[in-house]
């Protein structure tokens, strides 16, 4: 039963950390329950079909579907996410002060959610994919013992779902003026981590050059497959044993959703000088 | 000069350092070949050489299914029941590198040992 706990709630800590950044991202915005729940409930429906698929799936592409696929909907991911930091650039300052200032949701937010809710089912989608699979192995093999490893399964989903819930509450805690802040910065390095991995996935199947297959080696500090290591891994693409390619598209996405983010900010002038005078309004703040 | 195009000019660096520093590694030619049966890898310990990137193909004979990972190899990839799945990995420093069947790992391991190659 230990077993299935743990691999279970191996792959649903992956992606209910992405959902804790995400929800905390979304701290305050309207009708943001209703997006996220679709997106996980889209996800945990998409995983189911694509386990039932898996075999078209990894047999497509010469043998190269599930790599391809893997990557394609990372890259996805990193697209949505890149759009939401972006759009929050020009936003995020209003919405801040508007929920300092009214002190309830704020409505602004609703054009980003839907790319978030777009992350959300795809972090659920791949992660679950497994589950299903694994769970399936347990209930079509007659073995002994299946009903504790099925009880084990969802004792790991509840696990998952814990943490997840624990790293949501600990970023709600950071004070509002400064979690918007936080949050684009952690969304900035999940988006970097993912475009890394899809680098990784597809040098790994050959089909991009990989630029060195192995930079360094910190497996010995902290292995990727220890759950710290995994948990690093999908928060900020934590790596022990890199491909070039992988650091290389790690940095691009970082640089260009930082690049990006100040672009944005530095050319709406006119929500900077609605905040500062909002903010001079409402007591000094330093920012 | 911003410091935007200073981070452009490093970035351009880095990326043609790196296309520089590879050559294109030697290939194994032939597939390591590994069956999944009663939840075992069969062979469970396969031998190739160093320093050439190599095919493992993994062939799902049992009727549940599979997920054939290594953090040692970089790989991970899931083979239904009755399915082949084929990865490819290295190149390798000489040395013994672990894999395993997620999905079992009780009974699913089996090492990769990765040897200079005699002249």
């Amino acid at each position: 039963m230990l077993a299935s706990l743990l691999i279970v709630f191996r792959e649903v800590l992956e992606a209910g950390l992405i959902v804790g950044i995400v929800l905390a991202a979304t701290q305050g915005i309207a009708r943001r329950g209703g997006w996220i729940a679709g997106g996980i409930v889209v996800g945990v429906l998409g995983a189911a079909v694509l386990a039932l698929f898996a075999g078209a799936i990894s047999g497509a592409l010469s043998g190269n579907g599930q790599e391809v696929f893997n990557a394609t909907i990372l890259i996805v991911a990193v697209l949505m996410l890149g759009w939401h930091n972006v759009w929050m650039a020009g936003h995020g300052r209003q919405m801040a002060q508007e929920m300092r200032a009214v002190g309830h949701a704020v409505s602004a937010g609703e054009q980003s959610l839907l790319a978030l809710a777009v992350v959300v089912a795809v972090a659920v989608l791949r992660e679950g994919a497994e589950v299903v699979l694994f769970l399936y192995g347990i209930a079509a093999s007659s073995q002994e013992g299946a009903a504790a490893l099925m009880l084990g399964g969802a004792l790991g989903v509840g696990a998952g779902a814990l943490v997840s819930y624990l790293l949501y509450r600990g970023l709600i805690a950071i004070p509002v003026n400064r979690l918007f802040s936080v949050t684009s910065w952690l969304i900035a390095l999940l988006a970097a981590g993912m475009a890394g991995q899809a680098a990784a996935i597809l040098a790994g199947a050959d089909l991009i050059p990989a630029w060195g297959y192995q930079l360094w080696d910190t497996s010995w500090l902290l292995a990727q497959n220890s759950i710290p290591g995994q948990a690093l891994h999908a928060l900020i693409g934590y790596s022990d044993r890199p491909v070039g390619v992988q650091v290389v598209a790690y940095l691009v996405v970082l640089a260009a959703l930082v690049a990006a983010t100040r672009l944005v900010n530095a050319q709406s002038p006119k929500d900077r000088r609605r905040a500062a005078s909002s903010s001079a309004a409402h007591g000094h703040h330093s920012s | 000069m911003s410091r935007r195009s200073h981070l452009f000019t490093a970035l351009s660096g880095l990326a043609l350092l790196a296309i520089g520093a590879v050559a294109a590694p030697a290939r194994a030619a032939d597939a390591v070949m590994l069956t999944l049966k009663d939840h075992r890898f069969n062979p469970a310990e396969v031998t190739v050489p160093a320093g050439e990137r190599f095919t493992i193909e993994v062939s799902n004979q049992d009727d549940t299914p599979a997920e054939f990972e290594s953090s040692d190899l970089r790989v991970e990839k899931i083979v239904v029941p009755g399915g082949k799945i084929s990865v490819k990995a290295g190149p390798l420093k000489p040395g013994t590198y672990k894999f395993f069947d997620e999905y079992h790992p009780d009974t699913a391991t089996g090492t990769v040992t990765a040897t200079e190659k005699k002249n």
